[in-house]
């Protein structure tokens, strides 16, 4: 799709270099002064002044020079918006969590060392280093909290796959009026809010809540069964909370499912056990990738789950994350934390990802 | 192939499981016992205690005040989430190739599956960074907690004004510039019109993420900008307590009332089509 009438041509200019020095000048000035807080001396008293000419001057500078490079200078306004957008509040804040998570904690304002400190003759003290990251490293509350963040995700994953899939089965072999209602039915608890189903779960595994009522009434127990603040509880919250995001992928896979390939294998002998783990599971594997995917990740995360029905010891790396801001308030602590949990979920994805490619270079 | 007993058993077993909690919420929010899940009779003094100061229990009680400053930010962010993600879809649909173009991809993927916590504290230390820097946001409040749901709101109706964008017939736009319509005019005439449905469901989720969202806001938000779910968990934290039942009741039959118009809805246009 082209149309030569849609861009107007670009703006001959006859100082591009003078404007290039400009632009890496106030770029580089900027970089510098907005990643260190540099001490440059006077600059507080014209700061204002400073920073309303630099934006002027600097997004000209900067939408002349983009422009001017790509000929095409009404798109790239309608892309600058969006990429601006997110590159400001999604991209540079991992920029300033990896720049703090350097810097060691102190009591001020801002609660963290500057990179770097001139010294009284002017020489240049590097306060950079990487003792928050071979800290929490070494630390065994830190290690173990990730080990079981991924210990719990990946148990809940499995339980998840385990109670999804009958039913994400059993939705893609009900005949079209039922399935809608009941895709429906799988849907709408995940337009009600997440925290009131976590929350409505306290009522439900409470010493006098209504599991224990319905035991003890029934006279199966005899004393009330402890459920809330155990590992089991944060299981059942996550599975709870992310099922719908299990059964959706499956769903999506197994209604594509063709049935004759199940009525071939049964014709030719094999019996329901062994048609289901040669056919029907490997060629749901998409699904169950996607759907393990979708509850794996956010659960390592995961910070109300824990925090409502875990008990103390109860250790997730997004709680402790937050606890180290929250309460000891050490930020950069909590930085490296985030860096490390960042990288423990990135593997993940990118492993997915390279598997869906494989999957469709084959396909 | 006979039909087993153990799949529609199991299925059932799974709705229950998925609607249990849910109900007995609803159910103690009439309970007349402070204990939420002894039940001591039917009674609605929950609700009357909600709006125990008439019309003014919108300011007075904490739950209602932070009900209208959640709803304030939804409705905000959810449209700049809207804005900004069809801007990113529409970009990355139909300019062909541009730098930046796999970064932008990036961007708009990576905050679906990026924990909430990570979210939620690089944004605040981006704001305290700027504030510093540029004095810009003064404080954090309302202004820092639109912001950081609009960002990451925005990846979600991007995702899904992209897919209506692909599917569209390309043909029609064509059609319109072969006419002699401008870009900007085949854009808000033919392209906007037909991705409207999109849109809409787009700025919906948006909203309800917004909405729901506890972990972001309590990092960026700042005083007097308590969103709704961050005082019911500083309520529910210390344990049950049947007001929040009462107003989790209202929320349910809110959205299921929604959720039933807008089927009802589909449906006739369904029919229509048809």
């Amino acid at each position: 799709m082209s149309a030569p009438d849609a861009f107007t041509p670009p703006v001959a200019s006859a100082w591009p270099l003078v404007r290039r020095v400009a632009l890496a000048l106030f770029a580089g000035f900027w970089a510098v002064y907005a990643l260190a807080l540099m001490p440059v001396p006077g600059i507080e008293a014209i700061r204002g002044n400073l920073i309303a000419l630099t934006v002027v001057l600097g997004g000209f500078l900067v939408a002349d020079e983009v422009t001017e490079d790509l000929s095409l200078p009404r798109r790239w306004l309608v892309i600058a918006v969006p990429l601006v957008w997110f590159l400001l509040f999604f991209l540079i804040p991992f920029v300033v969590l990896g720049r703090i998570s350097l810097s060691e904690t102190v009591i001020a304002r801002p609660p963290y060392t500057p990179l770097w400190e001139r010294g009284p003759d002017g020489s240049l003290d590097i306060l950079a280093g990487f003792q928050n990251y071979s800290w929490i490293l070494g630390d065994a509350l830190y290690r173990n909290a990730y080990l079981s963040s991924i210990k719990i995700a990946a148990i809940s994953t499995l339980l998840a796959l385990l109670v999804g899939y009958p039913i994400a089965y059993y939705i893609a072999r009900s005949p079209e009026p039922r399935r809608s209602v009941l895709l429906l039915l799988v849907i709408l608890p995940f337009w009600t809010s997440f925290l009131l189903r976590v929350y409505a779960w306290i009522g439900f595994l409470r010493g006098n809540g209504v599991i224990n009522n319905v035991l003890l009434s029934l006279g199966i127990i005899e004393e009330p069964l402890v459920m809330m603040q155990t590992d089991f509880a944060v299981y059942l919250g996550i599975v709870y909370a992310y099922l719908p995001f299990m059964i959706l992928p499956l769903y999506a896979t197994l209604v594509k499912l063709d049935d004759a390939l199940i009525e071939a294998a049964s014709d030719l002998g094999a019996s329901p056990a062994v048609t289901f783990v040669t056919v029907t599971l490997p060629l749901s594997m998409p699904g169950i990738i996607a759907g393990s995917m979708l509850v794996f990740i956010p659960a390592i995360g995961e910070y109300v789950i824990p925090a409502l029905l875990g008990g103390p010891d109860t250790l997730m790396i997004g709680r402790v994350m937050w606890d180290e801001f929250f309460s000891s308030r050490d930020w950069p602590v909590a930085s490296a934390v985030a860096i490390v949990m960042l990288i423990l979920v990135v593997v993940p994805i990118m492993w997915l990802q390279s598997v869906q490619n494989r999957q469709e270079e084959q396909g | 192939m006979k039909r087993g007993w153990f799949l529609p058993v199991f299925a059932v077993l799974g709705f229950a499981f998925l609607y249990a909690p849910i109900i007995s919420l609803v159910v103690f929010s009439f309970n007349e016992s402070r204990l939420v899940t002894v039940w001591g009779g039917f009674s609605t003094q929950w609700y009357g205690e909600l709006f125990a100061d008439g019309w003014d229990s919108w300011q007075t009680n904490p739950l209602l005040a932070a009900s209208l400053i959640s709803l304030k930010v939804a409705a905000i962010a959810a449209s700049i989430a809207t804005v900004i993600g069809t801007l990113a879809a529409f970009v990355l649909t139909r300019f062909g190739k541009f730098r930046g173009k796999l970064l932008l991809t990036g961007m708009i993927t990576a905050p679906l599956v990026m924990p909430e916590v990570i979210i939620g504290l690089s944004l605040l230390l981006l704001f305290v960074s700027m504030e510093m820097v540029l004095g810009w946001p003064a404080g954090r409040g309302l202004t820092t907690v639109v912001i950081a749901h609009g960002t990451f709101c925005a990846a979600y109706v991007a995702v899904i004004a992209q897919s209506r964008l692909r599917d569209m017939d390309e043909s029609l736009e064509e059609a319109a510039r072969d006419l002699g319509a401008g870009p900007v005019r085949v854009f808000f005439d033919i392209t906007l019109p037909v991705i409207a449905p999109a849109l809409v469901s787009g700025w919906l989720l948006a909203f309800t993420l917004s909405l729901d969202d506890l972990v972001v806001a309590s990092f960026v938000s700042g005083p007097g900008a308590s969103t709704l779910p961050m005082v019911i968990f500083s309520k529910v934290r210390l344990g049950v307590s049947p007001d929040v039942n009462a107003l989790a009741t209202i929320i349910i039959a809110i959205v299921a009332l929604a959720v039933t118009i807008a089927g009802v809805l589909l449906r006739r246009q369904a029919r229509a089509a048809r």
